[in-house]
């Protein structure tokens, strides 16, 4: 068993992060309607939310950390470890499975050495295989962290993925 | 071809998303017009034009903001569901990033008619883009100071759930809670977001009300059908030539939309199957498609107009497998709060994957229709609802299909 001491240290936001979060709580009714929103203010922040990071936001809005592990394992776009540095979400839905989706995931599969869920082993990309992200106009298609790659081909794939750091 | 463009009038400018080009084709006069209208007579243009909820449902707009109570003491909220997720619809991707005035300007306006000072917009987590542009035409709008007197907006981002674009499953998510539906009644017009009468609407259909309030009822409700005003946007893919969005009126038939607008079957293919309305209507066949795509054409031929999402399957395309897909979507997007509905979600996805793969048991299609029927009608949502729509019709329709696939 790890001792206290030895648990990561709790993740805390800056002044001007904090400063954020009130500006946030103070849009709705209810303060804690910010949630949602604080919580991709600390992803943004740490990376990721870890239990540490639930706990501390916990704090900020005077809820249990219990509810915000509910919200945070409740929504697909909080990671809870770490992903690589770029996230690539492929739509496997009807649309773009019609469109050939399933060799964009086998040939994501075999260009990165990962399945759907994983994190190449040198922290470059977290694959996922993901439901409609309605660009069905362009599909098959996928989500590069912030971007939507439209109309993709294995040589599009090849060339997003080499220009991704 | 289809008609007057009204939405979609300056998609094709890259500059559409701005506040000067929305001034310049008109914008911002319907508001100038309803600043000097009575609340009521706002909602009685709007009952008048025959909208109706574009974003699923196809509940008349005008109706369900009469349901806010009278001279209400406390804060009443107008919540828009920019929560775009059901499978094959894109439109309202597009009027987020193309035309975000269009939003502002027809929230100002259904807030008037309701009495709401406080808007709140929902915009899906993964659509960071849209969210941006959006975002930016509200800090536009409030140095022009069409926010900020009187009608505040928040925007706000989910998180990634499909059932947050229910509306009640939104509300707890605004809430800053898991996105679980919340039982009706009371209803979100007598107990709505942070317990306060709210209406919640579809961005395409708040888009609408300042053509209505410009150019009024009569003309609106004189583009569609009988029963549904306007044009509405058609999201169109899968195997047709022309993938896209088409704004035409809701009087259009589906073979009109596949054939003469979106150019027919991929490669001149043999149409096989249409989903009309987003993945949670009934499939319709080949057969089927001479009918209009108004919510009650749609219902009267035993699907749903939905959100308008149109997904076309031409005879490459496997209805087992399509189903397989389907049913994995509501599996993963279940929020697991009602019994039939986590449950059946789960087994229903099995099972339709083994007969894929070959491993399916006789009984198997069956069992699924059992389940499926039994289920229906007994949640909290419409999710399950949505999902047996598509059980039972690519069973029932392409029974053959998946009979062939179950070892002798």
């Amino acid at each position: 068993m790890k001792g206290r001491d030895d648990a990561p240290a709790a993740p805390t936001f800056s002044e001007a992060q904090l400063a954020e979060v009130h500006r946030l709580q103070a849009l709705y009714p209810d303060p804690q309607g910010a949630l949602l929103p604080a919580l991709h203010l600390a992803q943004e922040a740490f990376g990721y939310i870890s239990l540490e990071t639930e706990e501390y936001v916990a704090g900020l809005f005077n809820l249990s950390p219990a509810h915000v592990h509910e919200v945070v394992t409740f929504y697909t776009l909080y990671f809870r470890e770490r992903p690589g540095r770029h996230v690539v979400s492929v739509c496997h839905n009807l649309s773009c499975h019609l469109a050939g989706a399933p060799a964009i995931i086998a040939h994501l599969k075999t260009r990165l050495g990962v399945a759907p869920g994983e994190t190449t082993a040198d922290g470059r990309v977290t694959l996922l295989s993901v439901e409609c992200l309605c660009a069905c106009e362009a599909a098959p298609m996928m989500q590069v962290d912030d971007r939507y790659e439209l109309d993709l081909t294995p040589a599009k794939v090849d060339q997003i993925l080499g220009s991704l750091a | 071809m289809s008609g007057e463009a009204i939405l979609t009038r300056n998609f094709a400018r890259s500059d559409s998303h701005t506040l000067g080009v929305y001034r310049e084709t008109g914008g911002y006069q319907a508001w100038a017009k309803a600043q000097a209208m009575e609340p009521t007579a706002i909602l009685d243009e709007v009952k008048r034009s025959n909208l109706r909820g574009l974003g699923g449902a196809g509940f008349p707009t005008g109706t369900k903001w009469s349901f806010i109570p009278k001279n209400h003491p406390g804060p009443v909220y107008l919540v828009i569901n920019a929560d775009e997720g059901e499978p094959g619809t894109f439109k309202d991707r597009y009027l987020l990033e193309r035309d975000p005035h269009a939003l502002i300007e027809g929230m100002l306006i259904a807030a008037r008619a309701i009495g709401s000072a406080t808007g709140f917009v929902y915009v899906r987590g993964e659509y960071v883009e849209p969210w941006r542009r959006f975002a930016a035409a509200v800090r536009e709008a409030y140095e022009a100071r069409y926010l900020g007197s009187g009608f505040d907006i928040v925007v706000h981002r989910g998180a990634g759930a499909y059932i947050c674009g229910e509306e009640t499953g939104l509300i707890s998510s605004l809430e800053g809670k898991k996105g679980w539906p919340k039982l009706k009644p009371p209803f979100p017009a007598i107990k709505g977001a942070f317990g306060a009468p709210t209406i919640v609407n579809n961005v395409e259909t708040i888009c609408q009300v300042p053509h209505i309030i410009n150019r009024g009822a009569e003309w609106f409700a004189g583009l569609g059908t009988k029963t549904q005003g306007g044009t509405r946007m058609y999201s169109v893919s899968g195997r047709v030539a022309r993938p896209a969005v088409y704004e035409t009126s809701v009087s259009i038939t589906l073979r009109q939309l596949i054939y003469d607008l979106a150019g027919g079957v991929t490669g001149n293919g043999k149409l096989k199957a249409v989903v009309p309305g987003g993945s949670s209507a009934a499939i319709l066949t080949a057969d089927e498609i001479d009918v209009t795509m108004d919510v009650d054409g749609l219902r009267n031929a035993g699907t749903m107009a939905g959100s308008a999402g149109v997904i076309v399957m031409d005879e490459t395309v496997s209805i087992p497998e399509a189903l397989m897909v389907v049913a994995r979507f509501y599996a993963h997007e279940s929020c697991g709060q009602c019994t039939p509905c986590r449950e059946s979600t789960g087994w229903i996805y099995k099972m339709t994957r083994r007969i894929v793969e070959r491993r399916g048991r006789k009984e198997d299609l069956d069992t699924i229709l059992d389940v499926a029927k039994r289920g229906a009608g007994t949640t909290i949502c419409a999710f399950y609802d949505g999902a047996v729509g598509p059980y039972i019709s690519y069973i029932e329709k392409f029974r053959g299909e998946f009979e062939a696939l179950v070892p002798k």
